[in-house]
């Protein structure tokens, strides 16, 4: 399966980081590129539950394909965020459902962040991506 | 001149950490093992299990002496007059709910129970919820700019109302020690009943139950070096027999037919089902190991390690601390970083210590924050992880700031 563009640029950006800070500067680089949000937007009913650090996260679809808008009071779950959109933006109901974003992250070297003691939120924002999607939620 | 403890070697847990590049600064969510305590969980299963004050067999004979001993000595380590005024519950959490549940017919609707702001979920929601089942108010007494609750507002809030104080020995994200005395006057000048939540209090100095002249007193096991799955509560006899049953089965009734039962006083009528035998008994063997060292010694240590940490966190002019931590931990923020940030990038550099609200939500909300990040010691904790904890903090900042 083909990788959109960013995610591509994302996977050689984050190989070519081998040290922990390195990795740290770009997962916060990477969150700069969020399109902010704007205050209507990060509304409590946006705000995804059970994350430690605020989380909003919004979708639509679009010609059949899902475009997600997300953002964080943190920096590096922000740049989390934008390296998920990086991933499913652009994609179609079936190609959202069939993604493996467990496998996503560990691509990048992230995939301690989602192990389940953590309470960043990135498994949160995992399920309410899954339950727009699939229309529970809008 | 680097602090070092002479204990460090007795606690496998902070070795094997160590080892694999962690340094382990959360002691007070939950502290590292003594080997002592492995050996006694170990040696009462490999010797043989059985359930306790049931059997008449050797076994169960072995088991229930060994449990009944560590009765005997959590009521020595507290200073309690008699064994039998400790209960052995499953978490401090849960002595709490037992105590607001086995209390809750002596209130009438507009009783006061008072807690303070500083309190733990734990001695916060069993009350909350106990207020809202039997139409009673919650009062919450303030604090002062250092974290202590404050005396005169607690004189002015405690009154002829007040049912119950229920206050925290030493705050687990403020570390301060309360002013227990005249909060515990104050209220039995109304013949108010008093609890203490000693959960991080009893492992940074000797308690003394009695001296300290309180209805109740909880602590956890798992913070005092022992195992998980154990809390105690202790209580005067005279509190002891206001607490209703709350728990039914096993062996806390005398005697039942189907439709009605009798039921034992403390401590095992409150003691249903099963007890984590096994860790009961193990945590005998952290008492015993605890009891061993020189508390001075101990004592001298952590309150070195204190000033350490304090010194070094007010050296970086951007953390704000918490209150004024006076022992055991010390809480921070820094203005324009998220402690989620920052906690991230200490467990990246393999630091454990503890972000977040720390079970104190409306404290946290109280002083303005989201969260903080919590550094807390133990004993077998020495001047170079502090090093590598202020290393890994510049570090950090220098990514965040
Ligand atoms: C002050 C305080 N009270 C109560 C508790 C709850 O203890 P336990 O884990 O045994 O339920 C804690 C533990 O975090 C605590 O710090």
């Amino acid at each position: 399966m083909s990788l959109p563009t960013a995610a591509s640029e994302a996977l050689q950006a984050f190989a070519a980081c081998p040290s922990w800070d390195q990795r740290a500067r770009l997962q916060m680089q990477w969150g700069e590129r969020l399109e902010p949000l704007s205050a209507e937007q990060c509304c409590s009913e946006h705000l995804v539950a059970g994350c430690a650090s605020q989380v909003w996260l919004l979708g639509q679809q679009h010609e059949g394909h899902w475009y997600f808008q997300a953002s964080s009071d943190a920096r590096l779950l922000r740049g989390l965020l934008a390296l998920l959109l990086a991933r499913v933006n652009g994609l179609s109901s079936e190609e959202l459902a069939a993604a493996d974003l467990l496998d996503w992250f560990s691509q990048l070297g992230l995939g301690r962040q989602l192990s389940p003691s953590r309470s960043n939120g990135l498994n949160a924002v995992l399920q309410r991506m899954r339950a727009v999607s699939l229309g529970e939620r809008a | 001149m680097s602090l070092t403890s002479p204990w460090r070697a007795d606690f496998p847990g902070i070795l094997a950490l160590a080892a694999e590049g962690q340094t382990y600064l959360d002691s007070a969510a939950t502290a590292q093992k003594p080997q002592a305590m492995l050996n006694a969980l170990l040696g009462y299963y490999a010797s043989g299990a059985a359930n306790v004050h049931r059997a008449q067999h050797v076994p169960g004979e072995r088991a229930t002496r060994a449990f009944e001993a560590t009765r005997e000595k959590a009521a020595r380590w507290l200073n309690a007059a008699d064994a039998q005024q400790i209960v052995f519950t499953r978490s401090a959490t849960e002595a709490l709910n037992l105590l607001a549940y086995g209390l809750e017919q002596r209130f009438i609707a507009g009783d006061e129970i008072v807690i303070s702001a500083l309190e733990h979920h734990a001695n916060l929601l069993p009350w909350q919820q106990l207020a809202q089942r039997r139409q009673l108010k919650l009062v919450v007494l303030p604090l002062d700019a250092h974290g202590l609750i404050d005396l005169s507002q607690a004189a002015q809030l405690i009154g002829p109302r007040t049912r119950l104080l229920a206050v925290s020995q030493l705050s687990n994200v403020l570390g301060c020690w309360q002013p227990l005395e005249p909060l515990l006057a104050l209220a039995q000048a109304q013949g108010a009943l008093t609890v203490v939540d000693g959960s991080q209090g009893v492992v940074h100095g000797r308690t003394d139950v009695q001296a300290l002249s309180c209805d109740f007193y909880i602590c956890s096991s798992h913070k005092l070096y022992g195992p998980d799955g154990v809390g105690l509560l202790y209580g005067r006899p005279q509190a002891l027999e206001q607490l209703a049953h709350w728990q039914f089965g096993g062996e806390m009734l005398l005697h039942t037919d189907y439709a009605n039962a009798r039921f034992r006083p403390a401590p095992l009528g409150f003691e249903a089902g099963t007890p984590p035998i096994a860790s009961v008994i193990a945590l005998g063997a952290s008492l015993d190991y605890l009891g061993s060292l020189d508390a001075a010694a101990v004592s001298a240590h952590e309150a070195a390690l204190h000033a350490e940490l304090l010194s070094g966190l007010r050296q970086r002019q951007v953390l704000r601390l918490l209150g004024t931590p006076s022992v055991a931990l010390a809480s921070f923020v820094v203005e324009g970083v998220h402690h989620a940030d920052l906690a991230h990038l200490l467990s990246e550099q393999g630091l454990a210590v503890r972000a977040g609200h720390h079970c104190a939500m409306p404290l946290l909300q109280g002083l303005g924050l989201s969260g903080a990040v919590r550094v807390s010691l133990g004993l077998y904790n020495d001047g170079a992880d502090l090093q590598r904890f202020f290393n890994a903090l510049d570090q950090a900042l220098e990514l965040l700031l």
